[in-house]
């Protein structure tokens, strides 16, 4: 087979159908005004069930984040937020959204103004600010969804508390819609959601397949479905295709990684302006980054959650998001992946942008070495910012880290 | 003027926390890293709260947990245990405060270098009711921990005495700060730093007492100065000296701040009528607060400008500690808030690293001339 062949037969088909969806999801929801239908900005990690049981339609900051990375124009929204007065030094999707919401910048000229703000701080406490700056700027409702750190588990107080906001949550969006909350659709949607975490857990678990039908790239770019549309029958129809597309190329024997011979898990962001290149770099190295902490994240708390008591049990499982507990036991559910996933290596991205899941990185990197033996990579990026990557000293750090790593390998 | 004398207390408990003379003679130390440390609970269990300082010293063992983009706060005191110079501590406290002391809290516990250890989640949100029964929920949970570590049970008595004894050092600080409100050259900002910082570290009956004596020999003199430029200080820590002495030789007077070596800590008594474990919830729900916390949302910009008001005070310098989120994402609405009442703003970044304090000293007088 031709380079050309050989590469169109590993490209993964059900790309053009999500880009196709995410274009619609966009067309909607910027058109929403006209359509009489009210927009919520939320938070990745917000519990955004309640919204489409509304119909209101979930816009989320951080995603349009990841695509003004992707499009390489996170370095000039950033440096305009910096003449806004913010400092270089905040987060980069933070950044890059309050200076795009003045100067309707970014790929798609800004996202579409907000009727209110969900703001859930399980992922950090920069969304707080952030949605505050947004709350001064709209001159919208802001509901903050507080989910209290769980560092070492989860108590009866911080359930209560938490369970009570999902009750305020649903007043207040009957309050900012005018409309009653419709607890039959909600019964729907949260199965649905439900429904969407576990296909999506499916997906991302293809990849124990060796050689791997598809790489940790490709799930950045999934991702984005699951974050946006979760409580839809679109997100739950389009990951049974996509499972079927990543079992027939099982089946067939198709890899995503030409003759992949070694398996690497990602730790933290992508670093969305070098996707490419990083995907590049380790094929090269015939190595697949198989899994990644990051895009598990929407789908680590189905534990917690019951469909038939959805609401109930939300507040448990947005609380305890891999991202809300402890580095101990996010350093666990890293060993837990290691295993699973059956990689060599790990690669950790000390992204200056996100400092939840940046600190303590080295913590977790020193009891996954001890614990697992395999060697780990640290590099230093930022997810939108390119103004803190050095691609020349990634590209000899990894070339470095392969050459442990395959002789990592050939001792076993 | 306060006298060589009447500092040497505050100054020794800064310098030498342990054998100064005010140090706390039979109490265990518990270490707090934030003012919402509730610290009339850790009185009541029979320990001495003492707030936590970077020593400052070079970054070498914190390097292997904390990446450089962190602030110097939280590197600066992981250095310090690291090192061994926290070994006199029973235990720490960490309250929930922003992202970077929440990993802090993880590392601490996992090093498990002291024999107490306590996170005190409260909720981000002070405005709503759910979040205050979630607060009391959450200091009853600390108390049986306090409780537990020691040894006997935390009397009614045992609250009201602690409150009483913080609520004097509040109004002792208060007054001190009112007294160099009104005639700023009694007192020197950097005297009024050591007087916040040195109570904050010392035994809280050697702090009240001797804070009452300041105060009682400190009246008011009534001419009014002819009027210096007045500046408020807004950031988290302000832990230099070096800063006010700056500000004041560029003849501008620091009136007011909010800070949590300042104000921040002392601001708003505890209503000692009422059931004291509620008491000290509502005094955290309604207190000066910290950007990250979620109230109103121009509380923050209010309160600056209802101080600036209050103390006729014509700008507001604001000390933004590097890599500290919470206060570098309040700064540009901050900063519009303010100058469209008219009051001006000067933004200097911090490093505890690098005391730059000197380079400062042009901007203050170019701002002096503004104000
Ligand atoms: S990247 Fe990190 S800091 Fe930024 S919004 Fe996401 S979780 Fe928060
Ligand atoms: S700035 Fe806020 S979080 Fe930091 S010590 Fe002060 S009160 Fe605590
Ligand atoms: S100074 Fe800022 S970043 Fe540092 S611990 Fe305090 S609030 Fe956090």
């Amino acid at each position: 087979m031709s380079e050309e062949a050989s590469k169109e037969k590993r490209k993964i088909k059900s790309a053009k159908k999500m880009r196709d969806l995410m274009t619609t999801y966009y067309l909607d929801a910027l058109s929403a005004s006209q359509n009489n239908k009210k927009v919520a900005w939320i938070t990745s990690g917000g519990p955004v069930e309640p919204l489409v049981a509304m119909d209101i339609i979930p816009v989320y900051p951080e995603n349009h984040g990841a695509m003004i990375g992707s499009a390489k124009m996170g370095e000039d929204l950033c440096a305009k937020a910096e003449d806004m007065g913010y400092s270089a030094d905040l987060c980069s999707y933070a950044r890059s959204d309050i200076s795009c919401a003045v100067v309707k910048g970014g790929p798609i000229g800004g996202l579409p103004k907000p009727d209110m703000l969900i703001c859930c701080n399980n992922i950090c406490g920069t969304v707080l600010k952030w949605y505050e700056i947004q709350a001064r700027y709209f001159n919208v409702p802001l509901f903050i969804f507080d989910t209290p750190m769980c560092h070492t588990g989860y108590s009866r107080p911080v359930a209560d508390y938490v369970r009570a906001q999902v009750d305020e949550y649903i007043r207040f969006l009957e309050k900012v819609t005018g409309k009653p909350f419709d607890h039959d659709r909600m019964a729907q949607v949260g199965k649905l959601s439900m429904e969407g975490q576990r296909l999506w857990q499916k997906v991302l678990n293809t990849t124990r397949h060796k050689p791997s039908p598809m790489s940790a790239f490709d799930a950045f770019f999934f991702l984005a479905l699951i974050v946006t549309l979760r409580g839809t029958q679109v997100a739950v129809d389009f990951y049974k295709e996509l499972i079927q597309e990543m079992e027939d190329r099982i089946s067939e024997g198709i890899s995503i990684v030409p003759e992949e011979k070694y398996r690497l898990l990602w730790d933290n962001l992508p670093v969305w302006y070098q996707l490419k290149w990083l995907s590049n770099t380790f094929s090269a190295h015939q190595a697949c980054l198989v899994a990644d902490t990051y895009t598990s994240a929407w789908c680590g708390a189905i534990q917690y959650i019951d469909p038939d008591r959805f609401l109930d049990s939300m507040a448990e499982g947005y609380t305890r998001i891999y991202l809300n507990i402890g580095v101990d036991q996010m350093a666990e559910q890293v060993i837990q992946m290691v295993d699973v996933y059956d990689v060599d290596g790990f690669v950790m991205h000390s992204n200056r942008s996100c400092k939840p899941y940046s600190f303590g990185q080295m913590d977790i990197m020193n009891i996954v070495r001890e614990r697992t033996g395999i060697p780990v990579l640290m590099i230093e990026a930022d997810m939108v910012d390119p103004r803190n990557f050095s691609q020349s000293q990634v590209e000899t750090r990894i070339d470095a880290f392969m050459e442990i790593v395959k002789q990592g390998r050939d001792k076993h | 003027m306060l006298t060589t004398e009447q500092m040497q207390p505050f100054n020794d408990a800064v310098n030498d926390p342990l054998s100064a003379e005010t140090a706390s003679k039979e109490r265990e130390i518990i270490g707090t890293l934030c003012t919402y440390a509730p610290e009339e609970l850790i009185w009541a269990a029979g320990f001495h709260p003492m707030r936590l300082f970077s020593s400052k010293s070079d970054i070498v063992l914190a390097e292997n947990h904390l990446q450089a983009y962190c602030c110097s706060l939280v590197r600066g005191i992981l250095e310090d245990s690291l090192a061994g110079r926290l070994d006199f501590l029973t235990g720490t406290v960490f309250p929930h405060t922003c992202d970077s002391m929440q990993r802090l809290s993880d590392i601490w516990r996992l090093k498990g270098k002291y024999k107490f250890f306590a996170d005190v989640v409260l909720p981000v949100k002070l405005n709503t009711p759910s979040a205050r029964t979630y607060m009391l929920d959450i200091l009853n949970t600390f108390r049986t921990e306090l409780e537990a570590a020691g040894g006997r049970p935390i009397l009614e008595q045992d609250l009201h005495e602690a409150i009483h004894l913080f609520n004097r050092i509040r109004r002792s600080l208060r007054a001190l700060y009112d007294i160099k409100s009104q005639n700023p050259s009694i007192i020197s900002g950097a005297d009024l730093y050591t007087l916040v910082k040195g109570s904050m570290i010392m035994d809280k009956v050697q702090a009240a007492d001797r804070l009452e004596q300041l105060v009682s020999t400190l009246m008011p003199v009534d001419t009014p100065e002819n009027d210096t430029g007045r500046v408020i200080l807004s950031g988290s820590v302000c832990d230099s000296a070096a800063y006010y002495q700056v500000i004041e030789s560029a003849d501008v007077q620091v009136v007011a701040d909010d800070l949590c070596t300042g104000q921040r800590w002392f601001d708003g008594e505890i209503e000692d009528q009422i059931d004291p474990m509620a008491a000290i919830a509502d005094r955290y729900m309604d207190r000066m607060i910290c950007p990250a916390k979620h109230s109103d949302l121009t509380i923050r910009g209010e309160h600056l400008a209802s101080l600036a008001k209050k103390h006729r005070a014509g700008g507001v310098v604001f000390l933004l500690l590097k890599f500290c989120d919470p206060h570098a994402f309040d700064y540009p609405y901050l900063k519009e808030f303010l100058e469209t009442r008219g009051i001006k703003t000067l933004r200097i970044e911090v490093d505890e690293q690098q005391d730059n304090a000197g380079q400062i000293t042009t901007r203050i007088e170019t701002f002096a001339h503004m104000i």
